[in-house]
Parts: C-alpha cells; sequence; structure tokens
C-alpha cells in the first residue's frame, strides 16, 4: 500500500510510539504505515463499507462512524495526534469538528484544498464555481460544503484559541518552492496544518 | 455435490461427547461433580494447534453449527453458510469447535440428565449457570482437545457475550474475538422479555414445578408463548411487515380468534417448532444466563473498560442497523470501553432489515467482513 505525497508530509509531523486517531481514515494506508516503521498505534474512523473492508485486510483498527456524529466515543486527551486528511471541508460544521479533534487528542493535523488557489480565483471571477483536480466535483454534486481559504482556517484557529504549529503548503505536484512560501494563499492547492490548543 | 451435499458443505458430521470428572463450582456455589458435554467439530486442528476458532451458540442453539447429521437431514446446522470449506470461516484452513453449553438440551449435561444423588432427572434442579461458568467449561473442553489458544473466539447474541466472557477470564488464550450482535448486558426491556417468557412457562398447568417430566407431559403452551414472544423481538417490524404485510389466509375476515393473519400462522409454526425440539427448563436457565451476564460485575467502579483493560485479544465487534433487541448502541459500549482500555478493536455497523436474527443470516457485506477478517487471522499465525 503506498502513502500519498500528503500522507508522507504528515507521517513526519508525527512522533514515533505515538498515539493516532484518523478521521476519515480511507483504505488505512497512513495508519498502516505508521504502525510498521514508526511504531504508532491508533484507529482509523471510517464510514464507507469497501474502505472498512481494506482496513480489515490490512489489519487497521477501522471504527466505522459517521464524522458528523463527533466523537463520543473517545475520552478527553486520549491521542497524541488526531488527523483529518481532505474531508475538513466535507463536514457539516468543521468548527465544531476541530473543536472536538483537539477535545481527544493533544495535537491536531488537517490538511485542506485552498479555495484561495488562483485556478479557484480565476474561476470564480469569470462568474462559475471552480472546477480544479484538487476540487473536481460541480457545486451541485460537491461533498465538499465548506470551502476555506489558507487565510479563513489561520482567522478561524485565532478566534478558537488553536496555536498553530506548522504549515506546509503544496502544489499539485506536492512540493513547496520559494514562491508558494511566499504567497502561499494564491500558489498553494493543498494546505496541512498542524495545531493544538494555546 | 460429494453424497449429495453441496462442496463448500462440511458435509456428514457426528456430534462427539466427552466427560469431565473433576468437579466444576459454578458461579452460584453449586457444584457438578461429574458433567458431559456434546461438541462438533470441522476441519483439522494443525500441527502447531494454533488454527482452533470456538464457536459460541446463542439462547436456542446447539452444538450442531455446520454440516448435515444424516443424508436426509432437512436442515444443515444453524451456522452452515459460515462455516465450511471455501466458507468465510474456511474449514480447509481452520479447525471449528461448537459445544452444547452446559445446561442445555440438545446432549449436554443438563436439565434432562439424570441427577447422580436422585436417580431421576435434574429438572427444576439443575444449577442456574452464568455465561462466566460456560466459558469455564469450554476452557476444560479446550485443553482436553490440545488448545491452548483459540485463534478466534466467535459468537452471536448470546455467543458474543461468551466470547467478551472469554477474553476477560482467559486474557492469554483468546487471538481475535469477534462479538456479533450482543451486548455488555441486558437492558431493564430485554430482562422483561425474558420474565414475561420464563412466566409463561412457569404458569402452563403442565410445568408441575419443572418435575414435568415425572408427569410425563411439557409444558408446550407456555414454551410456544415464549417463542412466539421472543420470535417478535428478534425480527424488525419492517421485515415483519414486508414478510408478512396484513396478509389474511382466507382472504377475508373471518370474525373469529382462529388464525386470520399470515404473521399469526407463522408465529404458532415457530411455537410448535421450537416446542419439539427444546426443553423448557433449559430455556428458563438460559435466559437467566442473559440476565446475570455482566462481564463488567468484579471490575472497579463496576466499569466495563476496566474489566477489558487485562484483556489480549484482537476484538471484532459487529452489529445490525435493524436490530432493536441488542441494538447497534450496545454494541457501541462494548467498543467504547475497548477503546477506552486502549485495546485492538474494529467494528463495523451492517445495513439490514432483519432485525437481531442478521447474524444467521448471509448479508453479503457482514460474510464479506467476516471472510476478510478470518482471512487475515489465517495469514498472521494460524497455518492450516
Amino acid at each position: 500500500m503506498t502513502l500519498r505525497e500528503e500522507q508522507t508530509l504528515i507521517a513526519r509531523w508525527i512522533r514515533d510510539g505515538s498515539r493516532v486517531l484518523d478521521l476519515g481514515c480511507g483504505d488505512g494506508a497512513l495508519l498502516a504505515h505508521l504502525w510498521a516503521s514508526r511504531g504508532v498505534t491508533g484507529y482509523g474512523i471510517e464510514i464507507d463499507n469497501e474502505n472498512i473492508v481494506r482496513c480489515l485486510e490490512t489489519g487497521v483498527n477501522v471504527i466505522q462512524s459517521d464524522l458528523d456524529r463527533g466523537l463520543s466515543d473517545f475520552d478527553d486527551d486520549s491521542f497524541d495526534y488526531v488527523v483529518m486528511t481532505q474531508t475538513l471541508q466535507a463536514m457539516r460544521y468543521p468548527h465544531l469538528v476541530l473543536r472536538e479533534m483537539l477535545r481527544v487528542g493533544r495535537e491536531a493535523i488537517v490538511t485542506f484544498p485552498n479555495f484561495g488557489h488562483w485556478r479557484c480565483r480565476a474561476q470564480v471571477l469569470a462568474g462559475r464555481m471552480p472546477v480544479t483536480r484538487h476540487l473536481p466535483s460541480t457545486w451541485y454534486d460537491t461533498p465538499n460544503i465548506h470551502m476555506c481559504t489558507l487565510r479563513d482556517f489561520e482567522d478561524l484557529c485565532a478566534a478558537e484559541g488553536f496555536e498553530i504549529l506548522e504549515r506546509e503548503a503544496l502544489n499539485t505536484a506536492h512540493q513547496s518552492t520559494p514562491a508558494m512560501r511566499l504567497l502561499p494563499n494564491l500558489l498553494a492547492e493543498v494546505a496541512l496544518y498542524r495545531f493544538r490548543r494555546r | 455435490m460429494t453424497n449429495g451435499f453441496p462442496l463448500d458443505s462440511v458435509g456428514l458430521v457426528v456430534p462427539q461427547r466427552m466427560a469431565f470428572e473433576q468437579t466444576l463450582t459454578l458461579a452460584s456455589g453449586a457444584m457438578l461433580p461429574h458433567y458431559e458435554l456434546v461438541f462438533e467439530t470441522y476441519g483439522e486442528l494443525n500441527a502447531a494447534r494454533d488454527n482452533a476458532v470456538l464457536i459460541c451458540h446463542a439462547l436456542s442453539g446447539d452444538h450442531h453449527a455446520a454440516g448435515y447429521h444424516t443424508a436426509g437431514e432437512q436442515r444443515p446446522g444453524w451456522w452452515d453458510n459460515l462455516i465450511g470449506p471455501g466458507r468465510p470461516l474456511d474449514t480447509r484452513r481452520f479447525f471449528v469447535v461448537c459445544p452444547n453449553n452446559l445446561g442445555g438440551c440438545a446432549g449436554s449435561t443438563g436439565p434432562l440428565s439424570l441427577d447422580p444423588a436422585t436417580g431421576q432427572p435434574y429438572g427444576p434442579d439443575f444449577p442456574i449457570v452464568t455465561v462466566g461458568d460456560w466459558v469455564q467449561t469450554q476452557a476444560r473442553l479446550a485443553d482436553r482437545l490440545g488448545i491452548e489458544r483459540w485463534a478466534a473466539v466467535m459468537g452471536g447474541s448470546l455467543g458474543g457475550m461468551q466470547a467478551l466472557q472469554w477474553t476477560v477470564d482467559f486474557p492469554d488464550r483468546v487471538r481475535h474475538a469477534l462479538i456479533i450482535a450482543a451486548a455488555p448486558s441486558l437492558t431493564t426491556q430485554n430482562i422483561a422479555f425474558n420474565e414475561v417468557a420464563r412466566h409463561a412457562i412457569r404458569s402452563d398447568p403442565d410445568f408441575h414445578g419443572g418435575r414435568y417430566y415425572e408427569q410425563g407431559v411439557v409444558p408446550a403452551t407456555g414454551l410456544r408463548l415464549a417463542r412466539m414472544l421472543g420470535h417478535i423481538t428478534y425480527l424488525s417490524d419492517d421485515v415483519l411487515m414486508a414478510r408478512f404485510g396484513r396478509e389474511l389466509r382466507d382472504g377475508k375476515l373471518n370474525f373469529g380468534f382462529g388464525v386470520e393473519f399470515e404473521i399469526e400462522s407463522y408465529l404458532r409454526h415457530q411455537g410448535e417448532s421450537f416446542v419439539k425440539r427444546f426443553d423448557a427448563n433449559t430455556y428458563l436457565l438460559m435466559t437467566k444466563s442473559l440476565d446475570y451476564f455482566d462481564p463488567a460485575a468484579h471490575a472497579p467502579e463496576h466499569s466495563l473498560s476496566k474489566a477489558l483493560h487485562a484483556t489480549n485479544a484482537e476484538f471484532l465487534v459487529i452489529s445490525f442497523s435493524s436490530d432493536w433487541r441488542f441494538s447497534p448502541a450496545r454494541s457501541r459500549e462494548i467498543v467504547r470501553a475497548l477503546l477506552d482500555a486502549d485495546r485492538d478493536v474494529s467494528y463495523v455497523e451492517i445495513e439490514s432489515e432483519q432485525g437481531h436474527d442478521s447474524f444467521l443470516l448471509d448479508v453479503p457485506l457482514y460474510h464479506r467482513v467476516l471472510r476478510t477478517y478470518f482471512d487475515k487471522i489465517a495469514g498472521s499465525g494460524a497455518s492450516a
């Protein structure tokens, strides 16, 4: 099972031997990788039947659950990291999900597509909802109901009292160039954040 | 087909019997100096003795989980759709053991057996047995079969409760526990249903305080009622509606109390066939065992997660969306306790309209999940 570039970057942020909760864990590749190479333990949460079966094949602990129902099965501070990749924008109440992540975890890691990327902006300026490689759905059938930009996300973190520990801004090739570091909100297609309660 | 049986069936099976002469002290304090268990096995125990799977049966189940007793047997064992060469629990790789529980009426020592003290059937004097008592007897059976550690212990409903109890009582003897359509304890409503069932049996004039064998009768009316009530709770409202609706047997109302609606006919049939195969005293015992089940009873603060802290198994918990007798919320209580206790656990909630009985059916996703899980077990230690 191969990791997506984004997951490779996340794996670098996670300490050996820590305890991780992966929200929307898909086929369990990240957890399987972290367990095999870094001695990380934890659980994945997934709603999709096919993904559940693939997690069982891999041997990843997976709990079938709807993230919009919250994380009430988990106690406060029971994980070192709570990870959510490319799912925040599909949540009904993203700010509540982030709060829940930092209730059960000491640190949170999220990734999301940047709505502030110049391609999105150009399409909105042209009078259309954006359809890009990272946002392939049309407005009427998209699961992505709460899009945000890097700046929006950072504003929310400030309002919620979250301290941002690390940020990566990536283009489609999942590279971080000097220009992107200068103008991340314009040039990043995907954003990665690691943050905690202040 | 081989000998008329499907190729992926275990085919003809012969029940085995084992006698235990070492005194068994039950949770109640009662002692059984001697007892016998009847059981079936499918597949072969491998040289490493690490491919054994224990199947625990539910309230009205027995040791006949798979295959056929005779070439002409109408229906195979109760979990036959799961167990066989090429089936999700593949008997080419696993050695499957299914005993009839102590107190049962299918051959193991129970109310129908003779009490050595009196030479008469135990009847109502057979001691009440708990899930923990069953686990003790199953552990002794494992000892005798040369099984130090089960690759998996598995059961649905009351069987799932036994699997859970195993992980608490013998943490090092269970590698995987599959707990299906179960609960960490009964709800008040569950106990209430059981009490109605018991009351139906005990108030039958033919019950004779449980000594009906000597009178040459059985409390058929009471047992039939108990089963009819149970059956309603095992199915969902939706499935009853879909299967029977308000269909009338004669196509019209008869303005009487005979069988009119199809559901009435179905329930009477279920009750009738149950009376032919099941013993009322055993039914009373089994429902008590359900009521008493509480693996957290001896844990600090009565906490299930503390009770599960010392377990070493990997858990797979499965529930069914339409099961209202042991609802998904109850399975999630088990999952939550396991998460609190930092145990390895996966949880799947299967969409099914069939209610509690779903665990006996070959719901496609359910069987795929089990197949995948057993494949993983086979790949990680148990070698055929």
